[in-house]
């Protein structure tokens, strides 16, 4: 898959809570396939403290719009800055970058996704849906005003959600949802904070199903050519913007 | 039409621009954004004697208008690179050049006597400077007896052209280098990295796992401006400037500062096409300024 670098207009920003938003941005040229776990890496300009580019999961592609919609939480000054853009808006993408989520077929599936590590899960949920997949997706978050766009997950499938604060669904960690007692799935993703995807690990290498995790890692170029991103495997040092990000866990030293 | 080719004592570029080690990969990675055939050259990820993990993660953290890394050389090592890295990567109508580094000297005797017999590659880049590895790399670099006396080692057993990558992190530049061209370098190339160091305030903890790290990007293109200046006003062998340079007009500053041709690093990462557009701002600079021969600009800074 060639990658690109291009121009995108930003078509429009959506305010989820205080800390998270979406960004749709059109292409000019039509867009080449993209792959669920997939990423882009933003250039964030006019600003010496964000030199280099932000790599940011894709959440959804929409061919007809000759769209893509990130999932961004406000960490830095990189996804402030990010935060400020407006429709019409310019945002340089080298894109797309890194392997993808397994597709496996007719199997049950089960996504857990913890804070902005969401982000690829939703567009995962719509090629497993798509390749005769049954898709539960576990939202874990702090509290209910943190569990946005619910209503987009349930296209695909059923919407499970955990709060720490016990404001809606099951109180706790996603982990610790009933559903992964009372049910047997097939295959786990996985993508959200390091503690919560070794546990959703644990809990697959307990039930003997494949879990894929999507692991974040600071990155320069994002194409495999600084090597500053690498996780430790069981074959040695791999780049997670190359050689992942998406990565089975039989393959991590976890 | 203007003249961008150049001659490096021997080695002659199709214009001034090259890549840096260590952020171009083999130049493969670069196949979707640019053809690679325009370039002066390019230089490959640092090769040592045998396979290097390079250091543990976090190997980077952003600073302002720049970068630290801590790769640590990582590579598979010269045998790797021989047999199959080279046959996929000699295709390319450029020069390649492969950056050589060692632990001890019989390391970079080993790698450059391979490489030596490498058709397609005319030249190495000997790597007296890397901040990143525990022995060796810097610590040749940083005394003119002992980067006189790996360039010394080296010379006897590799006989195309011999670039040598300065340090920076050392009290006068310019002495190492007159050390090298002493030994019979055929061009000197820098700056390599500054070694600095970065740490998050909120955990009190180092950024990089190794504490310290090479800092690259355009933080660090007035001090290489200086040090290529320095270099020019004390040796005869051609310069190759390298430290931030992210578009035509550092290049150009970095050529009348006296650099023969130039090596576009840090600035890969964020725009992959950066190196073809510097050709093409190069080129404009000087139609612009009615330069006819790139050469003709090489340390024409006016001083009064």
């Amino acid at each position: 898959m060639k990658k690109l670098v291009q121009d995108f207009e930003v078509l429009h920003r959506e305010e989820l809570n205080d800390e998270h938003f979406t960004l749709e941005i059109r292409a000019y040229e039509p867009l080449p396939e993209i792959k669920p776990g997939q990423f882009v890496n933003v250039l964030v300009e006019n600003s010496t403290q964000t030199f280099l580019r932000r790599p940011l999961s894709i959440h959804f592609v929409d061919y007809e719009k000759n769209s893509i919609k990130l999932y961004i939480k406000r960490i830095g000054e990189g996804t402030k800055k990010l935060g400020t853009l407006v429709s019409g808006d310019k945002l340089n993408l080298v894109f797309p970058l890194g392997n993808q989520y397994s597709i496996p077929s007719s199997s049950k599936t089960l996504l857990i996704g913890g804070g902005c590590g969401v982000a690829p899960l939703l567009y995962l949920a719509k090629h497993l849906k798509e390749a005769g997949n049954e898709v539960t997706t576990i939202l874990g978050v702090r509290s209910a005003i943190d569990a946005v766009e619910m209503d987009a997950y349930k296209a695909y499938g059923r919407i499970l959600v955990t709060t720490e604060d016990g404001s809606l669904g099951d109180k706790g960690y996603p982990t610790q949802h009933s559903i992964l007692t009372n049910e047997n799935f097939d295959y786990t993703f996985t993508c959200g904070p390091e503690p919560m995807m070794k546990a959703v690990a644990r809990y697959a290498k307990e039930k003997n199903i494949p879990c894929e995790v999507s692991l974040e890692n600071t990155m320069a170029c994002g194409f495999g050519a600084c090597l500053c991103c690498v996780t430790p495997t069981k074959t040695g040092n791999k780049c997670v913007c190359t050689e992942g990000p998406v990565f089975n866990i039989n393959d991590l030293t976890w | 039409m203007v003249n961008l080719e150049v001659n490096l004592k021997g080695l002659s570029l199709k214009n001034p621009v090259m890549t840096a080690s260590g952020t171009f990969g083999y130049g493969e990675e670069f196949d979707d954004f640019i053809d690679i055939d325009r370039l002066g050259g390019i230089l490959v990820k640092g090769t040592t004697r045998h396979h290097r993990e390079g250091n543990p993660y976090p190997r980077m953290a952003e600073t302002p208008s720049g970068m630290l890394n801590a790769v640590g050389l990582q590579n598979k090592g010269v045998e790797n690179f021989c047999n199959d890295i080279y046959p996929r990567i000699k295709h390319y109508n450029t020069n390649i050049l492969v950056n050589v580094s060692g632990s001890t000297i019989e390391d970079y005797i080993e790698t450059a006597s391979m490489i030596n017999e490498l058709d397609r590659i005319p030249a190495i880049e000997l790597n007296i400077s890397c901040p990143n590895v525990k022995e060796g790399g810097m610590a040749f670099g940083t005394s003119c007896v002992s980067a006189a006396s790996v360039v010394k080692a080296v010379r006897k057993v590799y006989n195309k052209h011999l670039m040598v990558k300065l340090s920076p992190n050392v009290t006068d530049i310019s002495e190492i280098a007159k050390a090298v061209e002493a030994e019979g370098a055929d061009s000197v190339s820098l700056i390599n990295t500054l070694l600095g160091m970065a740490i998050d305030a909120e955990s009190r903890r180092p950024l990089l796992s190794t504490i310290t790290g090479g800092l690259s990007g355009p933080c660090v293109k007035p001090v290489a401006l200086r040090m290529v200046w320095q270099v020019f006003r004390a040796i005869n062998i051609p310069i190759i400037g390298l430290g931030g340079i992210m578009n035509a007009k550092d290049a150009i500053e970095f050529i009348l500062a006296g650099a023969s041709a130039i090596q576009i690093g840090t600035a890969n990462f964020i725009d992959p096409q950066v190196t073809v557009k510097v050709v093409e701002g190069i080129k404009e600079y000087m139609i612009r300024h009615k330069v006819q021969n790139i050469s003709d600009l090489v340390g024409a800074l006016e001083i009064q």
